[in-house]
């Protein structure tokens, strides 16, 4: 569905990523995981079209799309959920919600689509004349996750979805991303520094190391990699 | 309050003291004096001891009330005064505010002065709305407002000079080269944002200013443009005797003629023009370009991941934000028959940004507060001459004290669910 070869990404000299080799089927959850700087990241957003790949080329049912500006990407059913979720702090959590509708024909099944949001996190629903700023970590990912859904995408980028939120609520929101996958048939693509809770989650998983993926198979496999236990796991792995 | 607060208070405010004599020791005690042939300095040391005197008082005072906020409470009640005004308030004070407006011209006290200064009031207003949607909603720092108005002015000018055509024929054609003006300002800038795109604004507007200075053939440059056609009362002219074939407007609603006429006529062109402007902002906050704009305004990069293109986004805020200018310009030109670049100086476009800012950034209301205070303190102050900029900088200040996001610094949800609205 989401085939990514040999992307090389730049932020002016400094190369990001190495030659970016993976691929996303429809219906998997896809995990990607690394350190910090390791070009997670940048990878999502050059799927995403904000970030331009110097070389390579990311195809996505059947049509390049390395090229392509943001927001048609969006309309072709990519949407990502950014890094520290990036609400709109000052608008509402329905006015939010509504934003993420924007691609989406202009928001003409919104009435329906919202309803399953507010199904999917119904904290939402109660916070909905709330300003998005006055949320908590955990409710603002929510509503990050809420805001792409609005755009009915095929694949869901996620990025970093537990960043700096309780652990109770990240199961809670690794359980709303499965359910998302199962339920809603959207795939999902997830990056994430919380390598054990990505790779229970996920059907395959790749390692990016210094922009290059170097290790890949299914998320159990990873699970028991020795090399990833110590690097990824012991320790480092938080529930 | 404890002893060792009380001299760290006292030991600022001497250093205040310091900073306010070297400032004011050059600058008003050294006052020169021409006789006969040279100059010569005269100083004056009593007034500047009186001012140093009163930073320092002044200084003490601010540095106390800070340190014990509990117990010496002025500022702390002016202010709590002033955050009263919310935005639930504000609709009532709105809708007082729009009855209040219309019935203006017939109150007893209302005279010319007040009419003209209603006026000018009023065309702040409408730029202060205009720009609201490219620097409130949208959140492109425009410093180079003014240009707009100034196409919207000359384009008025030049086609009712030229051609002849009608008030309201010519007003929507100003607007339209005025939303022109703002797409070509828009593409340079695409992609800048905060100080670039502020530095880069302002050169539009210098840009403009100095094209008409120059452009000798078709803005007659410096000598600006006279003889614009004033506006007429759909088709009847406000002339005491009409030409041949006319009827003016005095003899077909048989009146008395007075020029007050002209001007109640403009104060409500003007009146309508900026409601006009509010309705538009207020009702395209709820449509998806708008509330785009405001998303904008939050967060580029989030906007990008969720489909909205900035591109069009952000062109559409400076076309139609410049359009309003360009209406705001005609109805300049019209009032006043006669422009000349002069009137377009950067001065402009930095009282209309303060207007916008001190309002509340975002905020329709706030817009209609900071003008009456900003506009109309410098007209109280207009005997006093040159001090009127300093009764301009010292209201900005207060504002700035007391209410640092602007006047009325809440925005007001644009969704309410079925049943939320209050």
């Amino acid at each position: 569905m989401l085939k990514i070869s040999n992307v090389e990404t730049f932020y002016g000299k400094i190369q990001a990523l190495r030659g970016v080799d993976l691929d996303v089927n429809d219906g998997e959850i896809v995990s990607l995981i690394g350190s910090n700087g390791a070009g997670k990241s940048t990878l999502l957003m050059t799927i995403s079209g904000v970030n331009k790949a110097k070389s390579g080329n990311i195809v996505f049912n059947g049509e390049n799309i390395e090229n392509k500006q943001p927001h048609k990407i969006v309309d072709m059913g990519i949407c990502q959920v950014p890094e520290g979720r990036r609400i709109f702090s000052r608008l509402t959590v329905e006015e939010n919600l509504r934003l993420g509708a924007h691609a989406n024909e202009k928001g003409k099944y919104f009435e329906n689509d919202i309803k399953e949001v507010y199904n999917l996190f119904p904290v939402l629903s109660d916070r909905k004349t709330q300003r998005g700023g006055t949320l908590s970590g955990g409710e603002q990912q929510m509503l990050a996750i809420g805001r792409a859904l609005m755009s009915k995408p095929k694949v869901l980028l996620l990025d970093e979805p537990s960043l700096g939120i309780a652990p109770k609520l990240v199961n809670q929101i690794f359980v709303s991303i499965k359910n998302i996958n199962k339920e809603k048939n959207v795939t999902i693509f997830l990056v994430e520094q919380n390598a054990k809770k990505a790779l229970e989650l996920a059907d395959r998983a790749y390692v990016l190391v210094n922009g290059k993926v170097t290790i890949k198979g299914s998320g159990q496999e990873l699970l028991k990699n020795k090399d990833i236990q110590a690097a990824y796991l012991e320790g480092g792995a938080k529930n | 309050m404890e002893k060792k607060d009380i001299i760290q208070s006292f030991k600022d405010s001497l250093f205040t003291g310091l900073i306010a004599l070297a400032l004011f020791g050059p600058i008003v005690g050294l006052r020169t004096v021409s006789k006969g042939e040279g100059l010569f300095i005269t100083p004056q040391w009593g007034v500047v001891f009186l001012l140093v005197g009163l930073c320092i008082l002044g200084r003490f005072l601010i540095n106390i009330n800070s340190a014990r906020r509990t117990e010496f409470k002025i500022f702390s009640i002016l202010s709590s005064k002033f955050s009263n005004v919310t935005e639930d308030k504000a609709k009532h004070f709105a809708i007082t505010g729009i009855l209040f407006a219309v019935v203006f011209p017939f109150l007893p006290f209302t005279d010319r002065y007040f009419m003209d200064v209603a006026i000018m009031i009023l065309t702040y207003i409408m730029l202060g709305w205009g720009l609201n949607i490219v620097v409130g909603l949208a959140g492109l720092l425009d410093l180079g407002y003014v240009a707009f108005y100034a196409v919207g002015a000359y384009s008025y000018a030049l086609i009712a000079t030229t051609f002849g055509w009608s008030f309201w024929i010519c007003l929507p054609l100003a607007g339209v080269f005025a939303a022109f003006f703002g797409i070509l300002l828009g593409f340079p800038v695409l992609r800048l944002r905060g100080d670039y795109l502020a530095i880069v604004t302002l050169g539009f507007g210098e840009i403009i200013r100095i094209i008409l200075i120059n452009w000798y053939e078709v803005t007659n440059g410096p000598d600006g443009i006279t003889g614009i056609p004033r506006p007429s009362f759909f088709g009847l002219p406000f002339k005491r005797s009409p030409d041949e074939g006319e009827t003016s407007f005095h003899l077909f609603f048989n009146l008395e003629y007075s020029t007050m006429h002209r001007i109640i006529f403009l104060y409500y062109l003007i009146l309508v023009l900026a409601l006009i402007t509010n309705y538009f902002t207020l009702k395209i906050r709820k449509l998806p370009v708008g509330r785009a704009w405001e998303a904008l305004r939050e967060d580029e990069i989030a906007c990008k991941s969720l489909g909205v293109n900035p591109t069009n986004t952000k062109l559409t805020a400076f076309a139609i934000g410049a359009m309003f200018g360009g209406f705001a310009g005609s109805f300049f030109a019209t009032r006043q028959a006669f422009i000349s670049p002069e009137s377009f100086t950067f001065i402009e476009s930095a009282i209309i940004v303060a207007i916008v800012v001190l309002g509340g950034m975002g905020s329709q209301t706030g817009v209609v507060l900071a003008s009456i205070f900003l506009i109309g303190i410098t007209e109280m102050f207009r005997d006093l001459e040159q001090y009127r900029m300093i009764a301009f900088g010292g209201a900005m200040v207060l504002i700035m004290v007391f209410k640092p996001k602007g006047i009325l610094a809440n925005r007001k949800p644009t969704i309410f669910m079925h049943g939320d609205k209050k």
